[in-house]
This record gives structure tokens, C-alpha cells and sequence, in this order.
């Protein structure tokens, strides 16, 4: 059994990015992150949810979905798209890879929620979709 | 996202208030471009004082402006980032490329 969950269904407009984030961010708050912590949440789910629109999605309009679970230290972030599906994941997974060079992009985004998280696990299925899970134990910090 | 662009001639400031995300980034790109364009600046300074948000499609920006910067022979310099946006700019790597002060 979950203790806490929230669920948000969002349309894809890159306006929504910061209101996303800001959303899981207050979320886990009820964890008593550290503001580091927070920070690193806010990072991750920027991420995801920018990859959903900007590869997902491309230049259509479709739906996002964030979830989130808590189960006692444990938050676990879930962001799915119906979009067009990663081809290739692993290759995605590496530094500095982007698929759209042409639109500036870092190619860090797979980079920074594996680092900033304590798993991240990548569904993607061609002309299906996008499903991301992040977890990460609140807290680990402050007992060592 | 707030931005102040001002010059002195020679280089272009620009000051963010607010978060740098994929959103604010794509119209920070127009705004300071245009004016960059049109000038023959060499050196861009950004003032990251009051910048509370940045995530990789920030760093896509940064290191897009430092390219623009360098095609003219100039340098790109970041000043006042806070530590939470240093910790973003130092795992990407860029503060190799960047002066950060």
C-alpha cells in the first residue's frame, strides 16, 4: 500500500514546464527535503517533462501524465507521454547525445536525473510512448 | 523570466531574474540574438544573481550563447550564479568552457 500519491494530467505546452515541477517540488515536501533535495527534484522532473514535449510530443500537442508516490522515505516520480517513443534508449541514455542538435539542446537531460536520482528507469515503446520512473530516498544525507 | 540587456559598446550584459528552463530559454534566445546581431559586441556577460532555476535546456542556452561569442573571437563570462545553479553548470562541464565568477 502507497501511503501518499498524486496524479496530474497535463497538456504538452512548454508554459507547463515550471509548473510542473514546482508541483512534485511541493509534493514531497511532506518528506522534509533537505533544499537540496528539492533541488534536485525540481531539476529532474524539468527534464522529463521537457523531453516528453520537446521529443514526445515534437511540434504536436498531447498529453503528459506525473504521478507520484511516497512510501515512507521513498518518492518515486513517474512522467508518461503518448508520443512518438525514444528509437534507440540506450543511445539516449548517453552524455552529451541529443537527437535535436539543431535546437540547442545539452543532450544532458538522461544524465542529470540518473545523477540527481536513486534509479531511473526508461519505457519507451516507437508510436507508443514515453514512461520515465525516478526514485530517490529522502533523507539518506542527514543519516550519515 | 525577467531579462535586462544593456551594453557598455563593447560587451552585452544581461541580467536573468527567475528560472531558466526549455520554456524561458527559447524566448531569452530571441531576445538577446537580436540584439547581439545587430551590434558588433564581442563579449557576452550574464548575471545569474537572481536566477533560481536551471536545468539542461538552460545549459543548451549558455553553451549556445558561448558559441556565438566565440565565432566573433569573443568570450561568454557568468557572474553571481547561486549554488544551486552552480552545481548544474559544474556537473555539465561548462564551467571548463565558461569563466564563472
Amino acid at each position: 500500500m502507497h501511503k501518499n500519491y498524486m496524479k496530474l494530467k497535463i497538456p504538452s505546452y512548454s508554459s507547463n514546464e515550471s509548473f510542473a515541477r514546482a508541483a512534485v517540488a511541493a509534493f514531497c515536501a511532506q518528506l522534509n527535503p533537505t533544499i537540496e533535495e528539492i533541488s534536485d527534484i525540481k531539476t529532474v522532473v524539468s527534464e522529463a517533462v521537457t523531453n516528453a514535449i520537446i521529443h514526445g510530443y515534437e511540434n504536436s500537442v498531447g498529453e503528459v501524465i506525473i504521478e507520484c508516490r511516497i512510501k515512507k522515505d521513498l518518492i518515486e516520480i513517474i512522467i508518461e507521454d503518448f508520443g512518438v517513443g525514444i528509437p534507440n534508449v540506450k543511445r539516449a541514455r548517453e552524455p552529451l547525445y541529443t537527437s535535436k542538435p539543431e535546437l540547442e539542446r545539452s543532450g544532458m537531460g538522461f544524465t542529470v536525473m540518473e545523477t540527481f536520482m536513486d534509479e531511473l528507469v526508461i519505457l519507451s515503446e516507437k508510436g507508443i510512448g514515453t514512461k520515465i520512473i525516478l526514485r530517490k530516498i529522502i533523507g539518506l544525507k542527514k543519516e550519515k | 523570466m525577467n531579462l535586462k540587456i544593456y551594453d557598455n559598446g563593447q560587451e552585452l550584459f544581461v541580467k536573468f531574474s527567475g528560472e531558466l528552463d526549455h520554456h524561458t530559454a527559447t524566448e531569452a534566445r530571441k531576445k538577446i540574438d537580436r540584439k547581439y546581431k545587430n551590434n558588433n559586441f564581442k563579449n557576452i556577460v550574464m548575471d545569474f544573481e537572481k536566477l533560481d532555476f536551471i536545468d539542461s535546456s538552460g545549459i543548451g542556452f549558455i553553451i549556445g550563447r558561448y558559441k556565438a561569442a566565440k565565432t566573433r573571437d569573443g568570450k561568454l563570462e557568468i557572474q553571481n550564479a547561486n549554488n544551486k545553479v552552480i552545481r548544474i553548470l559544474n556537473m555539465s562541464g561548462i564551467t571548463k568552457l565558461i569563466n564563472c565568477k
